[in-house]
């Protein structure tokens, strides 16, 4: 059987949620080989990890030489696992940085590349994605015809699967150009923790929107007692109430959690964009009218100010 | 300076768009306008010249491929202040996908920059149909140049490139040298209406239109039928129905809420 490269996204060597998922998407299609590009001290820990999800193999590559310089240098590691591995596919998450790598990888192996995937299924080992269009209110399938499929894959597109794999690690060392080395990060400031699911990869999400005012308190508090990740949108954004990086919507995160809650939020085609596919929608505005309850399952009609704190109270109540 | 801004003529979000029955996207049944992303890219590359020490001496060019409406996308550019136009038009383009169109923008920069070279290419984050986010990147790959992407704040200082990007784990600050290709967020700030003035003077801007020929593009390399991907089926999504909506009454609402939180086991 064919190797299937998936590419893993961590941080600082802790393995993100969306990569275990693609270690279950590739085992429908050939046999899963992660290829972790990290800290070589942080190998270990992500290893351990990669094989209790079922890596058969792992290809590790130090980054200590490409750190900072983005994502050229990636895709030709990438490039180079490609021409050794002949894989059946690569798998990417699609993260702002993933997809950008699979642009790379796409031009540079002369292969389809597919975006954004829900799903993906094997076709006699050709994997067939599903994708969700036009913000969301349309679904395509498709399938790569050049090359080697490279496909990056949405968080929550498949479901962990804890079967350990051999997790054969083998060290790889790219050759990386100049050329690669170009655009550098000259600083970074990594952001506060907020202790609350990450936002793509929970699987409940309570928003607010303009009709906060900007005061947040009840979002994080019925987000808490849900156990929920807390999202924005623009408008609520762009008055700097919350940091972009919690924006749901068309130029923010895409989310399709179990169960979406959203507070003060109107409705608009960009910010549906973002939610549209959640399994339930639940909405609180003050207006009968905003477009938002054409979604919903449940809505309420009333001030967020007074529902939300009273709903929190009753949860955690009801919780015990 | 001279900056190519790519951007891309779409369907209007806000109308009910669709697909045709060979699967590509309906762009003549559904209005077209210039992708409202692109915007902030032609915002951003106007106020680079602007602030330059002398503006005189940069040229914005507004460059777009795709079919005969889509020159509205580069006239609305002209309105909004770039200094010419480039439509890239030609029939075999039609259902491309990322790798044709990145390498027709490619040629099409190229020629733009045969008697002065291009500083920089700059494009949106996004396009608002498609919205791969891949193109720059695939710019960047075929041209040989350093992508900056998904910037939140550009500045430059001669051929220094510097700019803020808001990442998921952290804010970055990230540098090179031009030529590059850069992609904006709409965080960079609200793109400029044009102006009446400005709509008179861009009927008097030079505008070319390019068929694939010109830029040296073979035919048999782009278009539905070579694309290296292939959308097999395409359905609507049936639009979700309307659940239960309650009004909150003297604190009803609260328990209600609540109940139908129990009721579908998220407490
Ligand atoms: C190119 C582009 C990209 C965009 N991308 C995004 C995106 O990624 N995400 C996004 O969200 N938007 C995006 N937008 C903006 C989008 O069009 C809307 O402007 C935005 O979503 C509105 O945010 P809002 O619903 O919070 O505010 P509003 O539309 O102002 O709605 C506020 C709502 O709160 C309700 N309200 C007020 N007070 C209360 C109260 N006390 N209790 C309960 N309800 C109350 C009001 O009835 C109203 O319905 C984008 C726009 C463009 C042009
Ligand atoms: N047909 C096109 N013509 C001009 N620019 C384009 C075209 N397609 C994509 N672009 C540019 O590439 C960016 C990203 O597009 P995409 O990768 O399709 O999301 C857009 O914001 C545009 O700046």
């Amino acid at each position: 059987m064919s190797e299937v490269l998936v590419l893993v996204d961590h941080v600082e060597g802790a393995v993100r949620k969306p990569t275990y998922e693609l270690l279950a998407i590739a085992k429908r299609l050939g046999e899963p080989s992660a290829v972790f590009i990290g800290p070589a001290d942080k190998a270990q820990e992500a290893t351990e990890k990669l094989t209790a999800y079922g890596a058969e193999k792992i290809y590790v590559v130090d980054d200590s030489e490409i750190r900072g310089y983005l994502v050229a240098p990636k895709a030709e590691t990438l490039q180079q696992l490609v021409q050794q591995a002949s894989p059946a596919a690569v798998l990417i998450p699609s993260t702002s940085e993933g997809k950008e790598i699979g642009a790379r990888l796409a031009i540079k192996t002369e292969s389809g590349l597919i975006t954004d995937a829900v799903d993906v299924q094997s076709d006699g080992g050709v994997p067939v994605t599903t994708q969700s269009v036009f913000a969301g209110s349309w679904t395509t399938r498709s399938k790569v015809t050049q090359g080697t499929p490279i496909i990056t894959v949405k968080p929550n597109s498949a479901e962990p699967e804890q079967t350990a794999g051999a997790g054969a690690v083998e060290n790889f060392a790219p050759t990386i150009s100049d050329a690669a080395k170009l655009a550098k990060v000259v600083a970074s400031q990594p952001r506060q923790a907020s202790g609350r699911p990450e936002l793509t990869e929970a699987a409940i999400v309570v928003s607010g929107g303009r009709g906060t005012g900007g005061d947040f308190a009840p979002i994080e508090g019925l987000a808490d007692a849900l156990g929920a990740a807390v999202g924005a949108s623009r408008a609520a954004v762009d008055s700097g109430w919350m940091p972009h990086s919690f924006q749901v919507g068309q130029t923010g995160k895409t989310v399709s959690p179990q169960l979406y809650v959203a507070n003060g939020i109107s409705g608009a085609i960009q910010h549906r964009a973002g939610m549209q596919t959640s399994k339930t929608i639940i909405a609180v505005n003050k207006d009968e009218e905003a477009p938002i309850f054409e979604l919903v399952d449940f809505g309420v009609v009333g001030d967020l100010h007074a529902i939300l704190p009273a709903a929190t109270e009753e949860i955690t109540k009801r919780k015990g | 300076m001279n900056i190519v801004v790519c951007v891309k003529h779409v369907p209007d979000a806000t109308a009910d768009r669709r697909f045709e029955s060979d699967n590509t996207v309906d762009r003549v049944g559904v209005d077209g306008l210039l992708s409202e992303l692109d915007e902030y890219a032609v915002e951003q590359a106007l106020q680079l010249k602007e602030k330059s020490e002398d503006p005189a001496s940069t040229t914005v060019t507004a460059l777009c491929v795709g079919p005969e409406k889509a020159v509205d996308a580069v006239r609305k550019a002209l309105q909004m202040g770039c200094d010419q136009g480039i439509h890239v038009s030609d029939e075999a383009v039609a259902g491309s996908d990322y790798i044709a169109t990145s390498l027709v923008l490619a040629k099409a920069v190229e020629k733009a920059g045969e008697e002065t070279p291009v500083d920089l290419v700059m494009c949106g984050m996004a396009s608002t149909d498609a919205s791969g986010s891949v193109v720059p990147a695939m710019l960047a790959e075929r041209m040989g140049l350093p992508q900056v992407t998904l910037a939140s704040v550009v500045e430059t200082q001669g051929d220094q490139v510097r700019v803020k990007r808001d990442g998921d784990t952290s804010t970055e600050v990230i540098g090179a040298t031009m030529p590059l290709v850069l992609s904006v967020t709409d965080q960079t700030g609200e793109a400029r209406y044009p102006s009446f003035k400005g709509i008179m003077a861009a009927k008097k801007k030079p505008m070319q239109t390019w068929s694939l020929a010109d830029i040296g593009v073979d035919p048999s390399l782009v278009g539905l039928s070579v694309a290296w991907s292939e959308v097999d089926e395409t359905t609507e999504r049936p639009p979700r129905s309307q659940g239960e909506i309650v009004k909150d009454e003297d604190g009803s609402g609260a328990p209600a809420l609540a109940g139908f939180l129990a009721s579908k086991k998220f407490i």
